[in-house]
């Protein structure tokens, strides 16, 4: 740290210090790692699933369903994640239920995400002119036979950037279960700053780890994206 | 009239806020009769043909479907719209899928038919409006006659006992509206009963028994097309078409 604060290049001591420090917490930091994709990807396949399901709910022809899915959507999207995740680590042992910690997490991640899936999955729905859903009923299918085959499938296609929006949404809130304990990547990297005392790199780790994430779900992103393009085009096969 | 009517229309009235679309409509549709339905635009021809298969809801008076009033919307309703067929304007295909998947479509996921008879249905409803050979074209590489065509067939695909025609021309260039119209023609020599939404008086004079013609949100004045074109009764009708031939 000296070389560090006097201005100059690290010096060849303080990198061994910092390359000590990695190799010797290499399992622990990669356990955060690990613990950051768990919390993203179950916070978004949940999000995912349950923001459907809530946009559903809000374009359905049943008003108390449709108020139900606003009220959900204006509470969960409104409230700070920091706040809903203490809410459900120190709120839900209250009433006798007790969630390991990393599942806390995953809990005010679905709940947060899926309130902005739901607004990216009803804007996509919205999208999708009404003369597909009159020709869908002309023809006798139920309202929810019309969602899975008419409606969804068209409407996904303009949905898959803002769901990678929410995606990387998720991502970087997974770093607020840092504040409530979940070892997460965040979490991990401030534990070893309380030991090593090295914050500008172990942030910048963590941050790496972030954006790599985050940049491979936009690629993924792009990628599914030309896939639905080319088959609405049809064209040459 | 002996036998009841397939479809019938009582002091119908359906209002969008303030404007009144329809103001008390009464009309039969027998069993395989064909109907013209006639008049300026925003004289509710379109409003009264969506009523039927309740697309609109009404806001006073009854309709009622062999018999039958039109149920709330749900299981019952969507079982009677399976026996109406309705084409729209603006053709409205399934974009995500092909010419065959849209006609085979309803009859599988509604019907419950066995895909293979399903398909084998589609291609011969595809032949018989022309279009063997488009079985795997998306809507997208379709003309506008095409497309429509491909709707009609996939109407018929549900064996419908009425079918719907809102306007099914309008939005088509010229050149494009008489394939549709033949195969419209051809129908209705089948004995297919069917109310058309249109402003091709050719159409509505050749293949129709009858001609509406409304106004202002009534059925001003009905009467066989010959009598309707070579002697309208009302004033109204009169002048509508007297403003048709002065092009």
């Amino acid at each position: 740290m000296a070389a560090l604060t006097t201005g100059g290049r690290p010096g060849k001591d303080a990198m061994d210090t910092i390359w000590t420090m990695l190799r010797d917490n290499a399992t622990f930091l990669l356990n955060g790692v690990l613990t950051t994709i768990g919390l993203t990807v179950l916070g978004f396949t949940g999000a995912l699933v349950l923001g459907t399901l809530v946009a559903i709910f809000r374009v359905s022809p049943v008003t108390p369903l449709r108020v139900l899915g606003t009220v959900y959507v204006e509470f969960f999207r409104n409230v700070p994640l920091l706040t809903l995740l203490i809410l459900i680590v120190f709120g839900l042992p209250d009433i006798g239920l007790l969630l390991p910690l990393f599942w806390c997490g995953v809990l005010g991640l679905v709940l947060a995400g899926s309130a902005f899936v739901c607004e990216t999955v009803r804007s996509g729905i919205n999208t999708i002119g009404v003369g597909q859903s009159e020709a869908a009923r002309a023809l006798g299918m139920s309202f929810t036979t019309q969602l899975r085959l008419i409606i969804l499938p068209q409407a996904f296609r303009t949905m898959v950037q803002p769901l990678v929006n929410n995606f990387i949404g998720i991502l970087i809130g997974s770093s607020l279960a840092a504040a409530v304990g979940v070892s997460d990547i965040t979490n991990v990297t401030q534990q070893l700053n309380i030991r090593y005392a090295e914050a500008v790199v172990l942030f910048l780790i963590a941050g790496a780890v972030y954006l790599v994430f985050a940049l491979g779900a936009g690629g993924v992103g792009a990628w599914l994206e030309r896939l639905v393009t080319r088959s609405r085009i049809g064209g040459t096969r | 009239m002996i036998a009841t009517p397939l479809v019938e229309v009582r002091d119908v009235r359906k209002a969008f806020g303030s404007f009144e679309a329809l103001r008390g409509v009464d009309l039969d549709i027998g069993r395989g009769e064909k109907v013209a339905l006639v008049g300026a635009s925003g004289s509710g021809k379109s409003t009264l043909c969506r009523c039927i298969n309740r697309l609109e809801t009404v806001t006073s008076g009854t309709i009622t479907f062999d018999g039958q009033p039109l149920p709330q919307e749900g299981r019952a309703l969507a079982d009677l719209r399976a026996q109406v067929g309705m084409v729209f304007q603006a053709f409205n295909l399934f974009p995500h899928f092909t010419a065959l998947q849209n006609i085979a479509l309803a009859p599988v996921r509604v019907r419950k038919v066995p895909r293979p008879e399903a398909e084998e249905e589609a291609r011969e409803l595809l032949a018989r409006v022309g279009l063997a050979d488009k079985a795997n074209s998306y809507p997208a590489e379709l003309s506008g006659g095409q497309q429509q065509r491909v709707a009609i067939a996939r109407a018929l695909a549900m064996h419908p006992q009425l079918m719907l025609f809102d306007e099914p021309t309008s939005a088509l260039d010229p050149e494009m509206i008489s394939e549709v119209l033949d195969v419209m023609s051809e129908l209705a020599d089948g004995g297919m009963t069917m109310l058309v939404v249109t402003h091709e008086m050719g159409f509505a004079r050749h293949a129709c028994d009858r001609v509406c013609f409304m106004d202002a949100g009534q059925i001003v004045e009905q009467a066989p097309p010959g009598e309707f074109f070579d002697n309208p009764r009302s004033e109204r009708a009169k002048d509508f078409l007297s403003k048709l031939l002065h092009h």
